[in-house]
């Protein structure tokens, strides 16, 4: 399936990522070529067959629901390119 | 004290617990190597404080009459892979100088058995490449070249730095992780053995995530029986991955040099690709007669599925990191841009830290996830899937393992495959169907093509027989007895 240059800009917004207008037509280009190649998947009957998310052949596994890690605010912050005291600092989100 | 560097990790291993030298000795011969060899871009990181420090601890374990099954060894660590205090970028600039405050689960079962850091290996960026050319520190220079010939080539990737540090001897052996054949192809392409486990064998925690219900790491080694040692110490059930199996471990290093004898070995007959170099081929069937004279039954299988695998796994894959790489948002850790408004600030860091091929994926995994589009991609992709798992099964009623090439090639060129995304993609053709299924595959040099480079050959096994892998790969090693080595025309 061929993907046009709005439908990419729509696609990067979802994805939170900016493109130039410039790329959007050659991006729109490469996708497209990666989606057409994709397509030959049609190929295959696919009727009743059971999707398969994961190859885990085991039940995932329970534990105790209680706290095991944390209380290391010191450490949570170490790498945030903005923190006060004990907090990340963020743009402001609403006006 | 070159010679140190010439060691298999079992020889190394050895002569520390007897020593005849010390893990000292073993680090240092191993860092000068490594500052001889900057030409190849294998490491982003050295580590040499580290790697002394951690080499007297083992010396002093040693002296002691004590220490771990690899103790004193000195490794390369895949920038993946969170090292506590020591930067790890997964070689995007969208972390930044990120230095974790913990360690990976398989990096800290490798200290705990006594490894060394020599420091953090080049890879491509998130893991996303089959050359290592979309790393942001920039690609890794091939060991070996065509005879006569001065051309750079490609690794292979994304465990590029791995394969390289370990082909020109800048370290016993090294972690990597494999998605779609991020083991198995850049050790097919530089004449290493790399192993990608069974799907839950090793722990993922701490390993930064790319397509969570594909990646697994495992070791590129120089050998069938270091991979084993590797494998060993790095497996193992990890409550804080939920994923990972609660199985016990085999000694893998066990298996080898076991019998094959009465091993049934499937051969796919969809994996003799069209446009296939006939010098491949015949690799193949050369493989194919070094098991049969082994004493093992050759079967022919078929795995209809398996020119879809690819296909199905850029869909998957992409949607997969497209949801793992929505963490990057600039206000935790790595790089923020600043801009008017949040939106702008996380479209503005996401645009400046991710390079075009993980921008590329990112979008194609939005794309196959959203409303509308949901059920025509991701959903038929994870049928397809289920599809190559069955063909699997089926297999596997009848055989014990299969035997494939690696790579549909030998090294190519740096830049030669970079303007075709899909060209670049096939890379992974004989490869990413294992990460599909769950299943371990492990790739092994054969031999060389008339150019001079290594070519490798792959076995795959069932879920959770490593050991046969190993068993097999012993006997192949033996029999193709590759003693190539690259020329070390890198050497400062």
């Amino acid at each position: 399936m061929a993907l046009d240059a709005a439908t990419v800009r729509k696609v990067a917004r979802l994805a939170r990522i900016h493109v130039d207008e410039a790329r959007l037509e050659p991006l729109a280009a490469e996708l497209s070529g990666i989606l057409t190649w994709i397509e030959q998947l049609n190929e295959v009957d696919t009727e009743g067959v059971e999707p398969l998310a994961s190859t885990e052949a085991v039940t995932l596994p329970m534990r105790e629901d209680v706290v095991t890690d944390g209380g290391d605010p010191a450490k949570v912050l170490a790498n945030a390119p903005k923190s006060d005291r004990n907090f990340f600092v963020a743009p402001k989100v609403v006006e | 004290m070159a010679g140190l560097t010439d060691l298999t990790l079992k020889d190394a291993l050895s002569g520390l617990k007897t020593r005849q030298f010390s893990a000292v000795e073993i680090a240092q011969a191993h860092l000068d190597a490594i500052a001889g060899a900057r030409a190849l871009n294998a490491f982003v990181l050295e580590t040499p404080e580290k790697a002394l420090q951690m080499a007297e601890v083992s010396d002093a374990k040693l002296a002691r009459g004590e220490g771990g099954p690899l103790e004193g060894a000195s490794l390369g660590i895949k920038d993946l892979f969170c090292t506590e205090g020591v930067r790890s970028t997964a070689c995007s600039k969208i972390l930044g100088d990120f230095k974790p405050t913990y360690e990976s689960t398989v990096t800290s079962n490798l200290w705990r058995d006594g490894a060394v850091m020599l420091g953090k290996l080049n890879m491509d960026e998130f893991a996303m490449g089959s050359s290592n050319e979309t790393s942001a520190f920039g690609p890794v220079i091939n060991p070996w070249r065509s005879r006569g010939s001065n051309r750079p080539l490609a690794p292979g990737g994304s465990s590029g730095g791995s394969a390289t540090a370990v082909s020109a001897n800048l370290a016993l052996g090294a972690t990597a992780t494999d998605t779609g054949g991020s083991i198995r192809q850049p050790a097919s392409l530089t004449g290493t053995v790399g192993i990608k486990p069974t799907y839950g064998r090793c722990s993922r925690w701490g390993v930064v995530a790319f397509a969570s219900s594909l990646d697994q790491a495992g070791p590129i080694a120089k050998t069938v029986e270091d991979a084993a040692i590797l494998l060993t110490s790095m497996s193992g059930h990890d409550p804080k991955d939920s994923t990972s199996l609660p199985v016990g471990v085999p000694d893998f290093a066990g298996f080898v040099g076991k019998s094959v004898k009465g091993l049934r070995i499937g051969v796919p007959k969809e994996y003799r690709a069209d446009g296939m170099p006939a010098e491949i081929e015949a690799l193949w069937a050369e493989g194919v007669a070094w098991l049969k004279d082994a004493g093992c039954e050759i079967v022919e299988v078929s795995l209809p599925h398996t020119k879809y695998a690819l296909p199905a796994y850029y869909i998957i894959a992409p949607a997969e990191a497209s949801s793992n790489l929505a963490r990057y948002d600039g206000m935790r850790y790595g790089l923020r841009v600043d801009g008017a408004n949040l939106t702008e600030v996380y479209e503005a860091t996401r645009a400046a830290g991710f390079g075009e091929e993980v921008k590329r994926r990112v979008l194609i995994g939005a794309y196959v996830l959203s409303a509308g589009y949901y059920d025509a991609y991701y959903l038929k992709a994870l049928k397809v899937r289920r599809r190559i798992a069955d063909d699997f099964d089926q297999a596997f009623q009848k055989v014990d393992a299969l035997l494939t090439p690696t790579a549909p090639s030998a090294a190519f060129g740096l830049g030669e495959n970079a303007a075709d995304p899909v060209a670049m993609y096939l890379n992974d053709v004989f490869t990413v169907t294992v990460n599909l299924a769950g299943l371990p595959g492990l790739s092994l040099p054969a031999g060389l093509d008339a150019q001079g480079l290594p070519l490798g050959l792959q076995l795959i096994g069932k879920a959770l027989d490593e050991g046969t892998l190993f068993q097999l790969g012993s006997a192949m090693e033996k029999a193709a007895n590759f003693r190539a080595r690259p020329e070390p025309w890198w050497r400062a």
